[in-house]
């Protein structure tokens, strides 16, 4: 998939960013009452697929989206810089990855922040199950892209 | 109004992603590579995440109603069931294959890298195909 980019461990800036997406999930339940779930607002967007919410739900899920695109917009007009990445290049890979993490999180109901940040602060076993499955699945989807194949 | 504040919640959300380091896949990938250079940072975006929620959640839960809704609208499925299952471990492995999972895949779309341009599609068909296959069958999750 690319290249081993070595990274700084930042603990008061990942504590710091994820309070900010707590503060975001409480924004979304204070004022919709709804799970901030990136999974069911994307499923929102494609409307074909049924039960993803009535059309009082689309509203807030697209400017939500909208949002979420332009944070980096945010950063650029402070910092005059785009926040840096590395992002793997092999076409196929991301292609494949791209589809698995559609499809799983669709067929799963959740990902990272409907079940991970929200079903973990709802104290939900059922959450709490994907979450130990996709990350003990991640871990092992990495270590053998790096280490075994 | 509903948009505007639907609007500066994902700003908060996607700010949130980048300042944690959640949008580069190197930190991603480092953080669930134990065998090699592990960044553990990530842990503590989770973690600060869901301890804001879960003290957020209690106090907004106080209120009778949402501000612009009629009703907290909670999953109301607890069953640990199968899509659930395989549905966790089939994202898990594309998340550890990119690097990205929903959230920063559209935070990352206008910094505009190649991987990203190729994996958002390739998600939003995932997202469709997983439609199909639900509706073709029973075999379907509902609600984080």
């Amino acid at each position: 998939m690319g290249p081993v980019v070595p990274t700084e461990f930042t603990p008061w800036l990942s504590l710091f960013g994820g309070v900010l997406i707590g503060l975001s999930a409480v924004m979304v339940m204070g004022l919709f009452g709804k799970i901030a779930g990136i999974t069911g607002i994307t499923k929102g967007l494609t409307t074909a697929i049924p039960g993803t919410g009535g059309p009082n739900d689309r509203g807030w899920r697209l400017s939500f989206l909208i949002g979420l695109v332009a944070a980096p917009l945010v950063v650029l007009l402070t910092t005059g810089a785009f926040p840096q990445q590395s992002v793997p290049t092999n076409v196929w890979g991301m292609a494949l990855a791209g589809l698995l993490v559609g499809f799983g999180t669709s067929l799963g109901a959740g990902c990272t922040s409907g079940h991970g940040v929200c079903g973990l602060a709802r104290l939900s076993p059922r959450s709490a199950a994907a979450v130990a499955v996709f990350l003990v699945a991640a871990v092992l989807a990495t270590t053998l892209v790096r280490h075994v194949i | 109004m509903r948009n505007f504040l639907g609007f500066a919640a994902g700003l908060v959300f996607g700010i949130g992603l980048i300042i944690s380091g959640m949008t580069d896949p190197a930190k991603v990938l480092n953080f669930l590579d134990i065998l090699g250079p592990w960044d553990p940072s990530l842990a503590f975006v989770m973690g600060g995440a869901s301890v804001t929620a879960f003290i957020g959640y209690r106090l907004i839960w106080r209120r009778e109603r949402p501000v612009m809704g009629s009703q907290f609208d909670l999953p109301d499925s607890t069953a640990i069931d199968a899509p659930l299952l395989t549905g966790a471990a089939i994202f898990g492995m594309g998340w550890g294959l990119g690097g990205f999972c929903p959230g920063p895949a559209w935070t990352s779309l206008l910094i505009g890298s190649s991987g990203i341009l190729i994996f958002l599609p390739a998600m939003l068909v995932g997202i469709v195909l997983a439609g199909f296959a639900k509706s073709s069958s029973s075999f379907a999750s509902k609600g984080a």
